[in-house]
């Protein structure tokens, strides 16, 4: 296939890949959402399995592993009767990374429609789409972007709550090296929601006020108020000395508990992208509440956001761009 | 060109007399016979043979005292020939290279090698740097002293620092004897690990900052250093406001230290990594636009003492990368005389103080006989436009490697001919 022409890329989301959150309007970020939760509807009914993508070929192409990001785009891929094929590729940035494009070169020839990337570095998913003639969904980069991954938090959000603007959002954990975070703090503050995060000062980037968020180092003032608290993971490697002292002082100070959870409305709700350290960034107790804990709603609208996203970006494709366009008022 | 030889009709530029002023310059075997404003009377100058500069730019060719030229080790990338083309283009007359070839320039051989290597090429003059340390490893000294004998003119790890305090103090100390000069890159390693500048950007990007402390604390700790040892110090490519301070402030003090920067230290700042843009990856990196003022500043006021292009060549596949993974490094050469020029320009400083930081300043701190007009001195010269306005373009660059974030950028000043030894290395088509 080649790439389609610019003008005809569906009027309310024109992109052709979807590399990040950062520069998505509030208008296109709805537009994903509305969209996801059709496929919501439609993966709970009793036929989950469509023919919108026969004949369409999607690649799940992954730097680094992954169990649960890359399961849940291959189903979305199937449910919408595209060809998916599981692509894993050993990178070690030691090794010289001519591998990426040419693994992009090669994948390329092969004329897939969709190629869904996770890299471990910052902008390498972006590199490869400079590459290559198909559309390309980032499925994580380094510490840049997870973008599916903030779609799919703010579906859950807003169906719980049935908004997000106004809402107040805790999020906890290693800031620094989280693409999540950065992909949520876009996505929530173009929505209009307020956003905290919150770590130990070794684990914030710099200038991420700059992000217009609010930094804190103690996790009960952060969770004062909030309406959400969102966990990040903590990578075990950072837990011994280098960025943090010991898992027990993290969990301590950090750890989501029900004695800090205290602090936040009483009907605050948690997330967590998964997988879940229990016992290092949360308490099983409050991962396990089923009136407050949202992980699993996580996960379900995982798959319905990356229906979505393989739909909206092979509109063009397929030839219904034009059906998507706004109705323009009769002269 | 013939044994003698003139230019005539030409705007004669010595920074290092503060000479500027129409009049000939001529050249006898390779030397300058004798240069000034009324050289020929008003007159011509006879049968000589003579080149009419039309009113254009002469001055002493470039002193570019800092540059990696991929031979040995890594010619794909540029070679002594490749970077000699390309130092002959910008108007660079003589340069020193660094010593982190393959195999490293820590012995006698390496230094022979590049001097053998360069009067076969006949190009721009090619001098080299010795390691401080044996195989850049920071930490045993190198043989300075017989280094220095066989023309070693200075010593430095190159793009590593020397990290180690003691070794440092050591080398200092050492290097004194033979009154040799100590260059660091001075980066706190550890401070230093990461991708880009210490910001916004960087946080938005997803990548590892760089701190400005990095710069400024490695600096502050060599001048202790210094001022223990009363050795010579030299810090290449300072990029930081705080830096800037800490050598002016040691300046004042009475300590021997100078330093340099590259012209994109003061062109650019962080911004140009844009989207990941791997030709913006330096080492240090670029800057907040508060430093990138500050460093424009300080080589107008002459804290910093001179402009070194730090010429890192690289080919497309160490560039074609993620960020954190592609090669850090601009090919500058071609590009060193049109990037200074904007500080003159953009009416920051006078033209001869600019050209001083490019000719007789490196070159004193090198202890080269070169970077000013004398009589008897090697004919190494310059011819530029310093008016003509163009746009840079890396595909054109006749050096190997085209990695440079100036495509397209507009410039002021051009080279128009380039001599060295009174031969003419470089001149352009019109």
């Amino acid at each position: 296939m080649t790439a389609p022409a610019p003008e005809s890329l569906p009027a309310r989301f024109p992109h052709r890949h979807l590399l990040g959150i950062e520069g998505l309007s509030a208008d296109q970020i709805t537009y994903l959402l509305d969209r996801s939760e059709r496929y919501v509807e439609v993966n709970r009914g009793g036929n989950k399995k469509s023919s919108l993508l026969r004949g369409l070929t999607v690649i799940n192409l992954f730097f680094e592993s992954s169990t649960r990001t890359r399961t849940s785009f291959e189903l979305a891929g199937k449910r919408l009767g595209a060809d998916v094929i599981n692509m894993s590729v050993a990178w070690s940035s030691i090794k010289k990374g001519e591998t990426l494009i040419d693994t992009a070169m090669t994948l390329n020839a092969m004329h897939p429609d969709v190629l869904i990337v996770r890299h471990p570095d910052s902008g390498a998913v972006k590199l490869l789409s400079e590459k290559v003639n198909c559309a390309v969904i980032n499925a994580g980069d380094g510490s840049h972007e997870h973008p599916t991954q903030a779609l799919l938090d703010a579906l859950t959000i807003r169906r719980r709550r049935g908004r997000l603007e106004g809402l107040t959002v805790a999020i906890c954990g290693d800031i620094l090296h989280s693409r999540v975070a950065r992909s949520n703090i876009y996505l929530l503050g173009t929505m209009g929601a307020r956003v905290r995060v919150v770590a130990p000062p070794t684990l914030l980037p710099a200038a991420i006020e700059r992000l217009g968020v609010e930094a804190f180092s103690d996790m009960t003032a952060a969770l004062e108020g909030c309406d959400i608290v969102m966990m990040l993971r903590l990578q075990t490697e950072r837990m011994h000395g280098t960025f943090v002292p010991s898992i027990r002082e993290y969990f301590r100070f950090f750890g989501l508990d029900r004695e800090k959870l205290q602090a936040a409305k009483p009907d605050t709700l948690i997330m967590h992208p998964g997988p879940m350290n229990r016992g290092v960034e949360i308490d099983s107790e409050v991962a396990d509440d089923i009136d407050r804990s949202l992980i699993r709603e996580q996960v379900e609208m995982g798959v319905a956001v990356r229906m979505a996203c393989l739909d909206t970006l092979t509109l063009a494709l397929r030839g219904e761009a034009e059906a998507e366009a706004p109705r323009r008022a009769a002269p | 060109m013939s044994e003698r030889f003139a230019f005539v009709n030409a705007r004669l530029l010595d920074p290092a007399s503060g000479l500027d002023a129409r009049g000939a310059l001529v050249i006898e075997k390779g030397r300058i016979a004798d240069f000034g404003a009324h050289l020929f009377g008003d007159g011509a100058p006879g049968d000589l043979p003579a080149f009419d500069c039309g009113g254009q730019c002469l001055m002493p060719g470039l002193v570019d005292m800092r540059v990696q030229l991929g031979e040995p080790g890594e010619e794909h990338k540029e070679t002594i020939r490749s970077g000699g083309l390309a130092a002959a283009r910008g108007g660079v007359t003589s340069m020193v290279a660094l010593p982190n070839t393959e195999p490293v320039v820590d012995d006698v051989a390496g230094v022979e090698f590049v001097a053998r290597r360069a009067r076969e090429v006949k190009l721009a003059k090619v001098y080299t740097y010795g390691a401080v340390t044996r195989a850049l490893e920071g930490k045993e000294i190198t043989e300075i002293g017989l280094l220095s004998e066989f023309g070693a003119l200075g010593f430095t790890d190159a793009t590593r620092a020397v990290a180690d305090a003691g070794v440092m103090r050591r080398a200092l100390a050492y290097a004194r004897a033979y009154d040799q000069l100590i260059v660091q890159h001075p980066e706190d390693p550890a401070l230093a690990d990461g991708d880009m500048n210490e910001g916004e950007i960087a946080t938005r990007l997803g990548l590892h900052g760089i701190p400005v402390a990095a710069e400024v604390i490695m600096v502050e700790r060599d001048l202790r250093l210094l001022e223990l040892t009363d050795g010579r110090y030299h810090a290449a490519h300072v990029s930081t406001r705080a830096a800037v301070e800490a050598i002016r402030a040691a300046k004042a003090r009475g300590l021997r230290v100078t330093c340099d920067t590259a012209p994109h230290y003061f062109t650019l700042n962080e911004s140009a990594v844009g989207d990941y843009r791997t030709f913006a990856k330096v080492s240090p990196p670029l800057r907040g636009e508060d430093d990138r003022r500050a460093v424009a500043e300080a080589v107008a006021d002459g804290t910093i003492d001179a402009i070194a292009s730090d010429h890192s060549p690289h080919d497309q596949d160490s560039k074609r990368l993620p960020f954190a993974i592609a090669a850090p490094g601009i090919a500058g050469l071609e590009t060193l005389l049109p990037l200074s020029l904007a500080l003159v320009h953009d009416g920051l400083m006078p033209l001869l103080d600019l050209l001083a930081r490019l000719t007789s300043a490196p070159a004193a701190i090198l202890g080269l006989e070169a970077g000013r007009l004398q009589r008897g001195a090697p004919a190494d010269l310059t011819l530029f436009d310093v008016e003509r306005a163009w746009r840079i373009d890396p595909d054109a660059f006749v050096g190997k490697s085209k990695n440079s974030p100036f495509d397209d950028h507009p410039v002021q000043g051009a080279v128009l001919r380039t001599v060295v030894d009174g031969r003419t290395v470089f001149q352009t088509e019109s």
